[in-house]
């Protein structure tokens, strides 16, 4: 799908370790194949004891896990790593997509839940940001991408020293982008953590939110640093 | 054990049920009734001995034991005499007209406590051997003949002789006998009394249970239309046949409405695929430059989103129509969803110049599903704004929430062309996209899962046509009113 210029043009920062589990060979090697094509190292277990057995040295930095596996089901591959200490993240995968499997899918131990049929783009982008290197972020209080500068604590955004004044949503759509900065953040991934709803927003209410957004940390500024990701959404980048 | 084939028929079973039900209560009912009589009878017994008693007390004040022992005399020898007896202290026998006792009826003060053997004179030699042999158990074999029982007050006279008055309990002994004949008669007429009601009731009612399992049978081999039969009596086999008989009908409504999904999806899914599989043969065709390709690759992933998009929501309607569980409910504030759809949308319908804007809204929590109603309402949402979008003047889509007699009602309002009066009753429908809506982007299902959603939440959707434009209200039930508070 449209993960090739995704991949192409934001190489990610650097190769994760992950493990599909995941029983359709097909779907699998697909998934093998492209994500080492975005840069990083995929391992494949087809049923959920292969899957278990390997993932649970911990030695992952994501999993990514279907619900409806042969030999044991998804959930309880997650809540048995969890019983046993592995804090390993997981993108659950599902062809189940209401609101209670979600629910249930992440009590059971899941970090994100993603409905097949999926784009790679989109898969790519959530097990990017579910990587725990990245996760350090959630402790700073002011987040810093070129000269753009968010205060959380103060909710100030500053650019070249210049305040510029944010509605509450803009403010909190700019504190997920950049916390997730130089990383590709899709559009639902923004509609979930920003305005916490699930689901798909036909139309395109996210784009016009973030060109507004857009427009005023880059308007009489230098460089962009918001950029538009062909086919998988946006990222928040200096330079 | 294997029950013979009568009784596995349920109206035997209940026959044998009734049987045994009737036996006890009848058995228990007997049993009191003569335990009753016969504390009468042994309570007149005793009357007559007192009475006795008190005739031989004032004999003997006037004349001392001789005086008694004359009065004793007499009263035996009378035809049907009581019993009487008068002893030594050491319990040999003086007078009256008692051979033999049981052992130990002599040691006794007073009443006897239970009915005891004994034998008068001129009874045979035979039984007289009987009753010294086994005399302790006189009263477990009272079967044995020439053996009477008897109720008796023992008293000690001042000069330790023992004088005994008893009764003997013939007539008792004989009202139980007819007690237990009429318990053996009753079990019979019960016995056919639960014959006739196998034969007269459970009977029909099973002809009744099998006509109703026919029919059943009938309807299993597919013929949806067929109904169970209904005679009009009213009884509990009619209310089950109309219960079962609607519940076919609400099957039959399903089956049709799958019918429809099925038809739909083989249009609404089939031309973009077929419009998918034209594009990348097109695309193979010829010498295309990479730029073509890429064109056409993204094309190719706009219509699959699309085509997901639509998938996607046929399933959620589907699954909302067969009643999500209600745990999926909890207090969410309506007002909240609304300020949330509203500033979610307001850039986008800014961007096609409709002014969307929150009108009165009143401050509401019920129970309910966040993520179905906020997709629902946005749904709603989207459709005013892509409806109103370009008709001239100023479009405007107002979303407001009020409470009315009929419920909690979430309006969305446009002042957009409306739609036709004819069309109303379609637009909620599955895959109907009125024509002016064909050439919008969308599943043409968004209206039809704000339906859904609102029938999973026990409220409903209506489209009244305004002037001008179109006005969705969302109402939700009135007893919502309740969570108001939480």
């Amino acid at each position: 799908m449209a993960a090739a210029p995704a991949a192409a043009i934001f190489a990610y920062r650097w190769a994760m370790k992950i493990l599909v589990i995941e029983d359709d060979r097909e779907a699998a090697d697909y998934l093998r194949k492209a994500l080492a094509e975005a840069g990083h190292n995929a391992h494949v277990a087809f049923d959920g004891e292969a899957g278990f057995s390997l993932a649970a040295d911990g030695d992952y930095d994501v999993l990514v896990v279907d619900r409806m596996l042969p030999r044991r089901d998804g959930l309880s591959v997650i809540a048995e790593l969890r019983a046993r200490g592995v804090t390993t993240p997981v993108l659950i995968l599902s062809a189940l997509g209401e609101v209670d499997d979600r629910v249930t899918g992440l009590r059971a131990g899941g970090d994100d839940y993603l409905t097949k049929p999926y784009a790679f783009s989109e898969l790519l982008a959530r097990i990017e940001v579910l990587d725990r290197r990245t996760g350090a972020r959630e402790v700073e209080t002011v987040y810093r991408v070129g000269d753009l500068e968010l205060d959380r604590l103060s909710h100030t955004v500053r650019r070249a020293g210049r305040e510029i004044p944010l509605q509450p949503r803009e403010f909190r759509l700019l504190e997920y982008l950049m916390r997730h900065a130089g990383q590709v953040v899709t559009r639902t991934m923004l509609l979930e953590n920003v305005w916490d709803y699930h689901f798909d927003p036909q139309t395109n209410v996210i784009d016009v939110h973030v060109s507004r957004l857009r427009s005023k940390i880059e308007k009489g500024f230098g460089p962009p640093v918001l950029h538009t990701v062909r086919g998988a959404g946006y990222m928040l980048k200096a330079g | 054990m294997r029950l013979p084939a009568v009784m596995k028929t349920t109206a035997a079973r209940l026959s044998a049920l009734f049987l045994v039900l009737f036996a006890l209560c009848a058995a228990v009912l007997v049993a009191y009734m003569s335990s009753l009589s016969v504390r009468m009878l042994t309570q007149q017994t005793q009357d007559t001995i007192m009475a006795e008693m008190q005739g031989l007390d004032s004999a003997y004040r006037r004349g001392g034991l001789p005086m008694l022992v004359r009065v004793v005399e007499v009263r035996s020898r009378q035809p049907g005499a009581n019993l009487y007896l008068i002893a030594d202290p050491n319990g040999r026998i003086l007078s009256g007209n008692v051979e033999s006792l049981e052992p130990g009826v002599l040691e006794i003060q007073g009443w006897t406590e239970r009915p005891f053997a004994y034998r008068r004179y001129g009874e045979s030699e035979a039984a007289r051997r009987a009753l010294r042999g086994e005399g302790e158990d006189a009263a477990a074999a009272p079967q044995e003949s020439n053996r009477h029982r008897a109720l008796a007050l023992v008293l000690r006279l001042p000069n330790q002789m023992i004088l005994l008055v008893g009764r003997d309990l013939g007539e008792p002994e004989q009202f139980r006998d007819i007690v237990n004949r009429a318990l053996v008669l009753a079990f019979g007429m019960m016995g056919v009394g639960a014959f006739l009601i196998w034969f007269l009731v459970g009977r029909r009612a099973l002809k009744r249970i099998d006509a109703v399992s026919q029919a059943s049978s009938r309807i299993m081999g597919g013929d949806l239309t067929g109904r169970l039969p209904v005679t009009g009596s009213g009884d509990e086999f009619d209310r089950l046949s109309e219960n079962l008989n609607v519940m076919l009908s609400r099957i039959a409504r399903l089956n049709d409405g799958l019918k429809q999904v099925s038809d739909n999806i083989a249009h609404d899914l089939k031309t973009p695929l077929t419009r998918l599989r034209n594009r990348a043969e097109a695309a193979l065709a010829g010498k295309p430059k990479t730029a073509e390709y890429r064109a056409a690759l993204e094309a190719t992933i706009a219509e699959s989103d699309q085509l997901i998009r639509t998938f996607n929501a046929i399933l959620m309607i589907s699954r909302l129509e067969a009643g999500y569980s209600a745990e999926q409910t909890a207090p969410v504030d309506l007002a909240a969803i609304v300020a949330d759809v509203v500033e979610l949308y307001e850039p986008a319908a800014e961007e096609v110049g409709v002014g969307l804007r929150a009108g009165a809204v009143a401050a509401a929590t019920i129970n309910a599903n966040r993520e179905l109603v906020g997709q629902a309402l946005s749904n709603v949402v989207d459709n005013a704004i892509k409806y109103s979008a370009g008709s001239g003047g100023a479009p405007s889509v107002t979303v407001s929430l009020a409470r009315k007699p009929e419920g909690l009602v979430l309006e969305v309002a446009d002042n957009g062309p409306g739609i036709a009066p004819e069309d109303i009753e379609r637009a909620t429908e599955r895959f109907v996209r009125l024509e002016r809506s064909r050439s919008q982007p969308g599943s043409g299902l968004g209206l039809s899962l704000a339906r859904a959603v609102m029938e999973f939440h026990g409220g409903r959707l209506e489209l009244s046509p305004q002037n001008p434009g179109l006005s969705v209200r969302m109402i939700f039930p009135g007893d919502s009113r309740r969570h108001d508070e939480a």
